[in-house]
Formats: C-alpha cells, sequence, structure tokens
C-alpha cells in the first residue's frame, strides 16, 4: 500500500469513525443487523473511562483543560485480520464497539461495500438532514437591521 | 477537632429512608425520568456538567434528580463519579471557529461577517410567568430560513487583523498544559490553570466577581466582543489507533471580552482580552468567567492589583463550590470536643470577671451628674 493509499484509508477510517460517533446507538445496530456480519473477537472489552477536554485561550491560543468527558472505547479482530477501533462520547459501551466493528469491516475488501451503502450512507443522510434543520432553525433567528432614516436627509 | 461518635446507625439510615421518600414526593405525581430532567430542565444540566467538570449530560440528570434539584449537591455527586473512571488522556484542543453556530451575538459590530444570530434565548422576552406553561403547553415548530454558507469568523481574529487586539497566547512547546485535578494549586498559577479552575468555578461566585469589576472594583472596561453557542466536534489522538479520531460533538459557549487598551513605549496600544468557555449553554457563566480572567490578568498587564478579583489566589481558592460547600458544612459534624474546651474556658473567663466585679468598690456618684 502506498502513502497515498494509505492516508486515503485513514481519511475513509476517520470520516466513518465522525458518521458513527454522530448516530444513534439503535440506528447502527438497526443498519447492522441485514449484514451477515464475520466472526470477530474483542482485542479491548469495551470499556468506559474519561478524557480531558481542551479549549484553547482566547479560542485560537494555547491550550487549557477545560473539564472531563465520559467515553467508551472498544477494539475488535476479524476472523480475517482486521483490526478495528471504536471510541466514541458517552457511556454506551455497545455503541463503541459497534464502531469498531463497522471500522474493521471497513478494512476488509469483502465488507467495505456493504458497510459503505448499508450503514454509513444511511447515518450519514440523516446526519446531514438532521444539520440542515437545524442550521434552518438557527437561520430564522438571524437578524436583518435596516436604517431608519431620520429628517429631511 | 471532630470525633467519631457512635450510636447514630439506626438513625443515619432511617434518615437516609425518609429522604428517600421526600425526594419521591407525592406519590400521585409521576416521577421524573432523566430525559425529561436532560430535556426540559437543559441549563440546569448544563450548568451540572460545567461545575462538575464532566460532560455527560445522563450523569448530570441522574445528580439533579438525586439532589432533589441542589445545584451544589448535583456538582457534588458528578465530581465524586469522576473519581471512579480511568482517564484516557487528553482531546486535541478544540476549534471553536469551526462551531456549528446556534447562536453568536456582538455587542461591538452591528454588521459582523456571519450575522448577528439570536438563537433560543432569554434576552428581549418580557420575563412575565406564563401561565400557559402551567398546563400542558404546546410550542409552536420553530420557524425556519434558508442558512448561508457564509464562515463565522470570531471577532476577535476581525480585530487582530488590524492588529487592534492583542493575540491569544501561544503554546509554550515546553511545558505541559497544568491540570488542577492532577496537581496542588500553587501560586502564582498561569493562564491555562486560572481558565479551567474559572470553567469549573461557581457560577454565583464568578457573576458577583464580574460584577464587582464593573463597579470599580478592578475596572476593565469591556465590551461583549462575541458570544457564540454551538456544537463543536471533539478528537482524541488515540496512540492504537494511530490517528486523531472523531469522538462525536459537544455543546459550548464561548465568550470573547474585548477590553481597554494596553500598549508601552515599543508597542502600539491594542484591546486586551479576555475569555470564557463552558459546556452547555452558558452565557453568564463565560461572562463572568471572561470578566474574571482579564482582571486576573493584572499582574501580567502591569495593573496595580487593588480588587478582589484581581487577586488569583483569593479568587482561584475560593470559587469551586465543592470544596467551599465542603469546609463550611462541615461545620455540622460534631464539634463535641472542642466546643466543650471554648466552655470550660468561656466559664472561667466569665468567673474570674464576676470575681474581679465583686472586688471593685461601687464606683462613687459624681455630685455634678
Amino acid at each position: 500500500m502506498t502513502v497515498a493509499d494509505r492516508n486515503g484509508k485513514q481519511a475513509q477510517r476517520k470520516a466513518a469513525m465522525a458518521v458513527l460517533a454522530h448516530s444513534d446507538a439503535l440506528e447502527i445496530a438497526r443498519c447492522l443487523e441485514p449484514i451477515a456480519v464475520p466472526a470477530y473477537e474483542n482485542l479491548r472489552e469495551p470499556e468506559n473511562g474519561l478524557v480531558m477536554l481542551r479549549g484553547r485561550i482566547g479560542g485560537d491560543g494555547a491550550p487549557f483543560n477545560l473539564g472531563e468527558a465520559t467515553v467508551s472505547r472498544a477494539a475488535v479482530r476479524l476472523a480475517t485480520g482486521e483490526v478495528g477501533f471504536g471510541y466514541v462520547l458517552g457511556r454506551d459501551r455497545r455503541k463503541a464497539q459497534m464502531i469498531a466493528l463497522c471500522d474493521a469491516l471497513l478494512q476488509s475488501d469483502e465488507f467495505a461495500e456493504a458497510i459503505e451503502k448499508g450503514v454509513l450512507a444511511p447515518l450519514r443522510s440523516a446526519m446531514i438532514s438532521e444539520r440542515d434543520r437545524a442550521a434552518a432553525e438557527t437561520a430564522a433567528t438571524r437578524v436583518d437591521f435596516y436604517t431608519l432614516v431620520r429628517g429631511e436627509g | 477537632m471532630y470525633v467519631a461518635v457512635k450510636g447514630g446507625e439506626r438513625a443515619i439510615e432511617n434518615a437516609h429512608r425518609l429522604l428517600a421518600h421526600e425526594r419521591r414526593g407525592d406519590r400521585d405525581v409521576p416521577e421524573l425520568s432523566l430525559d425529561q430532567i436532560s430535556e426540559q430542565l437543559s441549563l440546569g444540566v448544563d450548568r451540572v456538567m460545567t461545575e462538575g467538570s464532566l460532560y455527560d449530560r445522563e450523569l448530570a440528570s441522574l445528580a439533579l434528580k438525586q439532589a432533589r434539584g441542589d445545584m451544589i449537591e448535583a456538582i457534588f455527586l458528578v465530581r465524586a463519579f469522576r473519581a471512579t473512571l480511568p482517564r484516557f488522556g487528553a482531546t486535541e484542543p478544540v476549534d471553536t471557529g469551526t462551531m456549528r453556530v446556534r447562536r453568536r451575538i456582538s455587542s461591538t459590530f452591528k454588521d459582523i461577517p456571519g450575522g448577528q444570530i439570536l438563537g433560543p434565548t432569554f434576552d428581549y422576552t418580557h420575563r412575565l410567568l406564563d401561565p400557559q406553561l402551567a398546563e400542558d403547553s404546546k410550542a409552536e415548530a420553530p420557524a425556519t430560513a434558508e442558512a448561508s454558507n457564509a464562515t463565522m469568523p470570531r471577532v476577535t481574529d476581525i480585530l487582530g487583523r488590524d492588529g487592534l487586539i492583542e493575540p491569544s497566547p501561544l503554546a509554550d512547546a515546553g511545558s505541559p498544559v497544568g491540570d488542577l485535578t492532577r496537581e496542588p494549586l500553587g501560586f502564582p498559577a498561569d493562564r491555562d490553570l486560572r481558565l479551567q479552575n474559572l470553567a469549573r468555578a461557581d457560577e454565583g461566585f464568578l457573576l458577583a466577581l464580574g460584577y464587582s469589576t464593573q463597579r470599580g472594583y478592578g475596572r476593565s472596561h469591556p465590551f461583549a466582543g462575541e458570544i457564540r453557542l454551538g456544537e463543536v466536534e471533539v478528537e482524541f489522538m488515540a496512540e492504537d489507533v494511530g490517528f486523531a479520531v472523531p469522538l462525536g460533538a459537544v455543546t459550548l459557549t464561548e465568550c470573547q471580552m474585548v477590553n481597554q487598551f494596553k500598549g508601552s513605549a515599543t508597542e502600539a496600544p491594542c484591546f486586551t482580552r479576555g475569555y470564557g468557555l463552558a459546556f452547555g449553554q452558558s452565557e453568564r457563566k463565560t461572562m463572568s468567567m471572561a470578566l474574571v480572567d482579564r482582571s486576573l490578568r493584572a499582574r501580567e498587564l502591569g495593573e496595580e492589583i487593588i480588587a478582589p478579583a484581581q487577586d488569583e489566589e483569593f479568587v482561584m481558592s475560593h470559587s469551586d463550590n465543592v470544596q467551599a460547600t465542603g469546609f463550611v458544612e462541615h461545620l455540622k459534624l460534631p464539634h463535641y470536643v472542642d466546643f466543650q474546651s471554648e466552655l470550660g474556658l468561656l466559664r472561667q473567663l466569665r468567673k474570674e470577671f464576676s470575681e474581679a466585679a465583686a472586688e471593685t468598690p461601687e464606683p462613687m456618684q459624681e455630685a455634678a451628674e
């Protein structure tokens, strides 16, 4: 695999993780259901923990510790060897495991397309339409200033 | 000094049972669900997350329910929970410039790129109690409008282009980010530690201190350069994965306070800044935080330290409501031995006083009186 291939694959995995992290666990499970998931083992038992969330002084300066957040993580290995990782905010260990499974399947030539079409595509479009709805509601509260002209000019 | 006293076990057990009973209230009234708290008392949940220093809406809702709505008790519960989980590491610093904005206002410029966006705010409401909310309320669906793709630069970035405002301090590659949950607080404290302390500080305490600066106790001439609320993506550099993993998004409120100038013989005068950042929709908190952040920069900016809000030891040592409530409320614990010794001393003093009084002859009446 060339460096460009590897970077491309990494970007694809990262984009998939972003969609999955934003999606409801029940929805991910529903999308995975029709896919004949191959055998896999837990490389890391799903677990809960914390991360320290960092901000930047002034928004763009040196980092500082804002406060912690709960996270879940898991790692799985398919029988064919692909290793997938799941990290997500919150305490839903099963969600982390499903993300890890999707990450592993995405790296398998046999399952990548099924995951893209059956899981990522519907979840991505649900995420985008939810964001569009919020953006439209927000846009309605934008102030349109107009100037009152006083006197006779 | 307080001592262990045996014998209260049954009373304590029954007191806890009574507490659970009172927490539940009238059984004919439906019990609150965590979803109801999270969805309908969301600003209370945001405050518990911010001051509990833990982003987890469900846990903060549970804490509020368990604490019967007592904010500080709920914050205490969340802080205690933190200690039960391992920390995997620190996230990449979030970029508030890429926030999916739901509210964004500036009191310094009317026409800012991206516009003034009011979002869900109490501002401009009449503060009249709404009797309709006492019954089943039917909230209207929100209005919608076409969203623009215009970027929303921070107001401070716009001022920064012309050099009118000081730049944010850059990271010092050699020094780690200070963490007051890992090392005891020492003074003087750098700005990263101060901001961490202020971020988890009691909102009421910061509000009062911020207000005091406006009234002249460490005046800093502030303008709300920008306040923004929205969702920010979080990434975590996971060593096992080998790249920064997206964890999802958190809701944050950010306040950029623009304050009066500094300058010197060698540097042109420019605006100075105060910064506030908090979990959820926490506008009053971030505004107060930004005011106090700026006033605590007195030492760095060569300003005379004359007011409480400029004194970092005073502010940082008293800002944490869990610590404060611990020390105030520990007065409820048995202090029987301490008190017995005080009582003995007082009795001795009173005895000496009355003996001295008995020995002194009655003063003579002055004839002229």
